[in-house]
């Protein structure tokens, strides 16, 4: 480990998360010089990242690597929606074979040392026979078909491909929980911001998020020394659907399965909201990721739990629902004010 | 025409059957309370007034109106709302808060708007599985335990062998069509133990609506080999029915007839986490819907294990669905230990069939002697367990 000249690549550095990242990293000690990335220049502002206009999906990026002798590579730009990049077709484009050329790259490197790949946790799938919480050997109980999770898949594949060929990098993946928070744009932050919330019929999934910092700073931590390995990244504990909902005080409505897939599509065609096909299965089923090698092997102890990222991630929200809420307040307001606190004191 | 007979009809107020007669028989002259019959008098003085005394929030008697010599046939309100001041209105609010919470009605209220308040918002926490303690015991439980006292007689022999703490494994025989054995088997549980028993469904329950919901609120998860040892591990008490839908769905005829106890992935995950295993038999579900018929073909469509046909359930609908009141009997056997093997005992598959079959043999021999002690099928109270220490 050459602290002393650590030149880190990030990929996806257009998106609010991939920009906020390679700042952070720039920011952080022992890292000397960070690279952005992207085909299109990042909106916000990105420090002391210096910018590199170069398409991951074509051999570009090789004469990057090597002319900037980068050690470290974060690989961030495995999109979960098509967003401003186009069709479902420049999705899979950009998220495949931008990790084909991307890993084919690193391969010809030979001063790269480390690379590290934010996966994600929908690699799992979502179903009936889920175990409540997945370790990071087991497999998903059907192997996705299309979308994000299958495009997840092949990157890991990938990944997997590229650590047997270079065993002296040590590759770090990490399957990350939905990330949640004020700033992120994904299809859950998008699904929450609905005015009024679809669930499914008779189903509470259970629910984990990262708040996009702990992703940060997962990322970060991974970067200044983290060991290979996979590992699985999410805030402690679990919410439920329904749970969630109240705390959001959002009006939500329940259909059946399938009219949430149908609305999902037809919200997804209108551009009203990012709502991915399998994110229906994810609200049905749920799921839960073991984060205990988080601990162990990582080292790495998210800030915020579910329950907190989540409602840090409410703040910026206004609440549409919460009648309920209301009227037991004024119910309350009748019953003598002293009665209620001495029932306060004695909970929990 | 013209010479038509007038049939008077009723009595004009006067006891009596109707017959016309002038003078109403002995009998129905008691029953006026003595009042000698009148001619003139009308309908509303010869009926007696009420025994019962006015209510609390019933409105001041009006003073009724002279009656005109001769009543004709009309209608009058009698508790007009609009006679009910805020006052009483108050005050009957606070008499049925009395009635509903007991004195301490105000603290009690308080306590429930405060629940509601936190489970509106959302302000409760519910494990990595999804069990919601609250909602389990203050509704599910509650909905559940007089059912499992009085419709079923729950009697328990044995409670004591459940450790009171730390990891077990409780493995039961299943029966009687629907699910009740489990149900029944976590309040007796909760009840004897102050334990929750997790219980660890098939697949299909967690791809049913509400059921799937239902059952992740109430503590249960996936019978996998993952979840098992995960549960076990983290030191929960876990329920398994290894029967499955072979033991639930099998005819009346194979009744107590255990079936073939899975791949003995239960004694695994407790050879793993080496958890005590407590072999429970349970006697009376089997009667509570005796399955005498199935439709394959239907089932096989609708994607279920069987579709039940009991002597009462299609042909009464829903009103099949009640069980029948059998008399139910539960032994907690004694707790078989699996920490004493080998490292590796797991893997071992001709232990963990040796264990399987021991645990197996346990509960049927079990059940057999229950049935032996039991008089019969429906009759019996709660009272041997009266004697058993709580």
């Amino acid at each position: 480990m050459s602290a002393a000249s650590k030149v880190v690549l990030v990929t996806g550095v257009s998106r609010d998360l991939g920009r906020r990242c390679a700042r952070a990293l720039a920011a952080a000690p022992g890292i000397d010089r960070v690279i952005g990335v992207d085909v299109v220049p990042p909106r916000g502002d990105i420090g002391e990242v210096s910018f590199v206009r170069a398409d991951i999906r074509n051999p570009v990026i090789a004469k990057v690597i090597a002319k900037e002798d980068v050690d470290t590579v974060v690989h961030m730009s495995v999109i979960a929606t098509p967003g401003s990049a186009g069709g479902r077709h420049t999705m899979k484009e950009l998220n495949v074979i931008g990790t084909m050329q991307l890993l084919a790259a690193a391969q010809q490197a030979p001063g790269l040392r480390h690379l590290i790949v934010k996966s994600t946790s929908t690699v799992y799938g979502a179903s009936n026979r889920d175990p409540a919480m997945f370790t990071e050997e087991m497999e998903p109980r059907r192997a996705p078909r299309s979308g994000y999770a299958k495009d997840a898949a092949e990157v890991e594949g990938y990944v997997r491909g590229f650590s047997r060929r270079r065993p002296d990098v040590r590759v770090t993946l990490l399957r990350c929980a939905n990330v949640i928070g004020p700033h992120v744009q994904s299809p859950i932050t998008s699904y929450f911001r609905l005015p009024v919330v679809p669930t499914v019929l008779g189903f509470d999934p259970r629910l984990q998020f990262l708040h996009q910092d702990d992703l940060i700073g997962v990322l970060r931590h991974a970067a200044l020394d983290g060991p290979s390995g996979v590992f699985n990244v999410a805030g402690d504990g679990v919410l439920m659907l329904s749970q969630a909902i109240r705390r959001l005080q959002r009006s939500s409505v329940t259909l059946p399965g399938f009219a949430v897939g149908g609305l999902g599509s037809v919200l997804r065609q209108a551009r009203l909201a990012e709502f991915s096909p399998e994110q229906l299965g994810f609200l049905t089923y749920g799921r839960g990721i073991d984060t205990t090698r988080m601990r162990t092997d990582l080292g790495f102890e998210p800030r915020w739990t579910t329950a907190g990222a989540f409602e840090d991630f409410s703040r910026s929200l206004t609440r549409t629902g919460g009648y309920a809420t209301r009227v037991i307040d004024s119910a309350s307001r009748l019953v003598d004010p002293a009665a209620i606190e001495l029932t306060e004191v004695p909970r929990g | 025409m013209g010479d038509a007979e007038i049939i008077p009809i009723g009595t004009r107020g006067r006891p009596g059957r109707g017959t016309g007669n002038a003078r109403p028989s002995s009998a129905a002259r008691n029953l006026a309370g003595g009042t000698p019959p009148t001619q003139s008098s009308s309908a509303d003085d010869s009926v007696p007034p009420p025994p019962t005394p006015p209510r609390k929030a019933a409105p001041p008697k009006q003073a009724a109106p002279a009656p005109p010599p001769v009543p004709p046939a009309t209608t009058r309100e009698r508790a007009p709302l609009a006679g009910i001041t805020p006052g009483e209105w108050l005050g009957a609010f606070q008499f049925a808060a009395k009635e509903l919470f007991g004195e301490q009605w105000e603290p009690q209220l308080a306590r429930l708007l405060f629940f509601l308040r936190r489970r509106v918002t959302g302000d409760y926490a519910v494990d990595e599985y999804g069990f919601d303690a609250e909602i389990t015991e203050r509704f599910l439980m509650t909905a559940l335990r007089p059912i499992a006292e009085k419709w079923f007689r729950i009697e328990v022999i044995g409670a004591d062998n459940i450790p009171t703490e730390g990891g077990a494994l409780v493995v039961s025989n299943h029966s009687g069509t629907l699910p009740m054995d489990a149900l029944m088997t976590l309040v007796t549980v909760h009840d004897h133990t102050g334990r929750h028993l997790r219980p660890l469904g098939a697949d299909l329950v967690f791809q049913m609506p509400v059921v799937s919901s239902l059952a992740r609120k109430s503590g249960a998860t996936l019978a996998c080999g993952e979840d098992a040892e995960r549960m076990l591990a983290g030191g929960e008490l876990v329920g398994v029915w290894p029967e499955g839908f072979k033991g639930i769905g099998k005819p009346y005829s194979e009744r107590y007839k255990l079936q073939r106890f899975g791949r003995g992935g239960f004694v695994s995950a407790a050879l793993r986490t080496g958890v005590p295993i407590i072999p429970l038999s349970v006697v009376g579900a089997e009667e509570i819907y005796p399955l005498v018929g199935n439709v394959p073909s239907l089932a096989r469509l609708l994607g279920v294990p069987y579709i039940p046909i009991t002597p009462f359930f299609p042909l009464l609908g829903p009103l099949g669905l009640v069980p029948l009141p059998s008399k139910w009997l539960l032994e907690f056997g004694e707790p078989i230990r699996t920490d004493e093997f080998d490292e590796g005992a797991a893997d071992d598959p001709m232990l963990v069939f040796n264990v399987t079959d021991q645990v197996r043999e346990t509960i049927q021999q079990t059940l057999y002697s229950l049935l032996m002690q039991r008089d019969s099928v429906f009759k019996g109270s709660r009272q041997r367990e009266a004697q058993l220490p709580e």
